[in-house]
């Protein structure tokens, strides 16, 4: 069976859970093979997690080097040569999309971006915001693919995860140093793009410290938090949190949007979500044009009090 | 310096976008299209570093590749100060894919003669590639540093605070390179009405593939290194059920939580 590629996300010894859901989506088009790069001892944690996701091989990559994304694309580059793998797959974040692209212009690939599903066929991709859906094929052999973060269940698989040593290879053109690094370490809530429950606030939150408001009631949900860009823009909460056409895209079960008005650049990001509550002062605000269940009201009325019926029903 | 500005008119992201039914690209006729809301932000940094360049002899070009129309958002860049304009306009480019556009890009940056800097912005709204400015670089042989909050230039050194989800990260590069921004970094200024008139006298150059130096067969729809074969609109989600709040709403969100099975 073919070879399929798969970027190793992981940080501080720990495999990223879209790592995870490429090892799953690979084993449709091939056999798994783990990549990982990172300093040296980087491996040796990660092996058994993706052994029993299913990985039939791990090439280590380890180095040092500051190069900024250069040493993942190089491993890969190389790999593809010598491997001649069915697909390369990457998760889709910043450095993902990055690394993806640089890879396909190096090794005359296909670049299948931001997809929700691979088969042998191809892949589907989820436009404007899930406003359409399309199919698309590659026409070059290796094609580059990145994977939307929560668009594939995680299944196990047993992998003989036969470890094999690759070199990094030197640098084809110059790249950007890395002269310090601050990861964003996620807080005890679940991630935005994993949550199977998002609670979201928007300007009508009105403050930073409002935001509790949010927190409570996300924590009662054992939900993750999220923000629209005017909450953002405003300093309400971080920039990550951020959802919509320029922030993340997110589909959970259940998305609870308080005091957002529902702008197309919003709904953009969070319009697939399965179930969606609004609670909002204006009665014509457009999130109600897509809430399964709406409220016109004060959010800060509606929400404690949801908050308090969620705690008690858990008790 | 000699600085380059990548832009991209795009649909308007407050209108419906499309795509069209024949190859499954973007229907541009269905959608205003303006310069991309990113793009403007790309071009204010481009400016401030002009304007704070003691030796005063930066140039910001603005290169754009897409359909003709495409010069009303070239129009809107020279109108917030941009120095002069490179289009990059042939029928055959219609339907290229992001491996084409970013070798005809850097292709188009190879006639501009000794490039410092190439501004981009991180992420058009239209496709969500995400990576063109990486692409090209690459192409170049150039160091990346994307995703910038905040941008210096020092002598020929370049340093980038690249914020992005997973956290800051400080890049340093020597020029030349590219540099793509994100959504924070400056807000961009509105074109004056002194600007407007201006731009209406800038230079305009517009570059056939041939002009560019690029092949027919590197670029289009069908050269492309992926086919689309098929797209299908998703029909909207439909509101459900609207209630006022009477002192009870959130009990009434909880009962239809429950009546869903979600708590
Ligand atoms: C290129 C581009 C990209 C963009 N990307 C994004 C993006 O990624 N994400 C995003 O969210 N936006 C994005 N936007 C911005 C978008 O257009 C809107 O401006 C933004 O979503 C508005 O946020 P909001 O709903 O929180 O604020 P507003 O539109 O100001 O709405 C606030 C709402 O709160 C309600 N409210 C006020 N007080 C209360 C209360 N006490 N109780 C209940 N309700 C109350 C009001 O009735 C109002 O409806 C983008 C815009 C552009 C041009
Ligand atoms: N056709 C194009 N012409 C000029 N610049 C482009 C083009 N496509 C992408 N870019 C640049 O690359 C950035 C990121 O786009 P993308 O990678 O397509 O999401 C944009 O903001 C532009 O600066």
């Amino acid at each position: 069976m073919a070879e399929v590629l798969v970027l190793v996300d992981h940080l501080d010894g720990e495999i990223k859970k879209s790592t995870f859901e490429l090892l799953t989506a690979a084993r449709a088009l091939g056999e798994p093979s783990a990549v990982v790069v990172g300093p040296a001892g980087s491996a040796g944690k990660l092996s058994e997690g993706l052994k029993a996701h299913g990985a039939a091989k791990i090439y280590v990559a380890e180095t040092d080097s500051s190069d900024f994304l250069t040493p993942q694309v190089s491993v890969l580059a190389s790999l593809v040569e010598s491997k001649d793998p069915a697909a390369v797959l990457i998760g889709v974040s910043a450095d993902g999309k990055e690394i993806a692209g640089r890879l396909a212009i190096r090794t005359n690939s296909a670049l299948l971006g931001d997809v929700v599903g691979v088969s042998p066929e191809g892949a589907t991709h989820s436009v404007f915001g899930g406003a359409f859906i399309a199919e698309a094929k590659a026409n070059t052999a290796h094609p580059v693919i990145t994977l939307r973060p929560g668009s594939v269940e995680v299944e196990q698989a047993d992998g003989a995860g036969a470890e094999e040593t690759v070199e990094v290879p030197a640098a084809s053109g110059r790249s950007a140093t890395v002269q310090s690094r601050e990861p964003v370490t996620g807080g005890d809530r679940p991630e935005l793009t994993e949550a199977s429950v998002i609670v979201s606030g928007g300007r009508g939150v009105g403050s930073a410290e409002q935001f509790s408001v949010v927190e409570g009631l996300a924590d009662s949900l054992g939900a993750a938090v999220g923000a629209s860009r005017a909450a953002v823009d405003s300093g309400f909460y971080p920039h990550q949190f951020q959802v919509g056409q320029t922030g993340k895209t997110v589909s959970p079960q259940l998305y609870i949007a308080l005091g957002i008005s529902g702008a197309i650049q919003h709904r953009a990001g969070m319009q697939t979500s399965k179930t969606i509550i609004a609670v909002n002062k204006d009665p014509e605000a457009p999130i109600f044009e897509i809430a399964d269940f709406g409220v016109v009201g004060d959010l800060f009325k509606v929400a404690p009090q949801l908050q308090e019926e969620v705690t008690k029903r858990k008790s | 310096m000699n600085i380059v500005v990548l832009v991209k008119q795009v649909p308007d992201t407050y209108s419906e976008r499309k795509l069209s039914s024949g190859d499954h690209t973007l229907d541009r006729d269905a959608t205003d299209a303006v310069l991309d809301e990113i793009n403007e932000r790309a071009i204010e940094s481009a400016l401030q570093l002009k304007e704070g360049d003691g030796a005063g002899d930066s140039t910001v070009t603005v290169v754009a590749m897409g359909p003709d129309r495409a010069t009303d958002a070239i129009r809107k860049a020279l109108s917030m100060g941009a120095d002069k304009a490179v289009h990059l306009s042939d029928e055959a480019l219609h339907g290229s894919c992001a491996i084409q556009t970013s070798k005809a890009l850097a292709k188009v940056i190879g006639t501009l003669g000794e490039v410092d800097l190439v501004l981009a912005g991180n992420e058009a709204s239209d496709g969500r590639t995400g990576a063109i400015p990486a692409m090209v670089a690459d192409v170049l042989g150039l160091p990346s540093l994307t995703h910038a909050r905040e941008l210096t230039v020092d002598g020929a050194t370049v340093t980038v605070r690249r914020e992005t989800d997973d956290g800051v990260t400080v890049l340093t590069a020597e020029l030349p390179a590219v540099v793509s921004v994100n959504e924070k970094i400056n807000e961009p200024r509105y074109p004056s009405f002194k600007g407007i008139m201006a731009a209406k006298k800038k230079p305009v150059t517009t570059l056939t593939l041939a002009d560019a130096g690029i092949d027919a067969s590197e670029v289009g729809l069908a050269n492309a290194t992926s086919t689309v074969t098929s797209s299908q609109p998703k029909p909207p989600k439909s509101g459900g059920e609207k209630v006022t709040d009477e002192g009870d709403g959130g009990q009434k969100i909880a009962a239809f939580l429950v009546g869903q099975k979600l708590i």
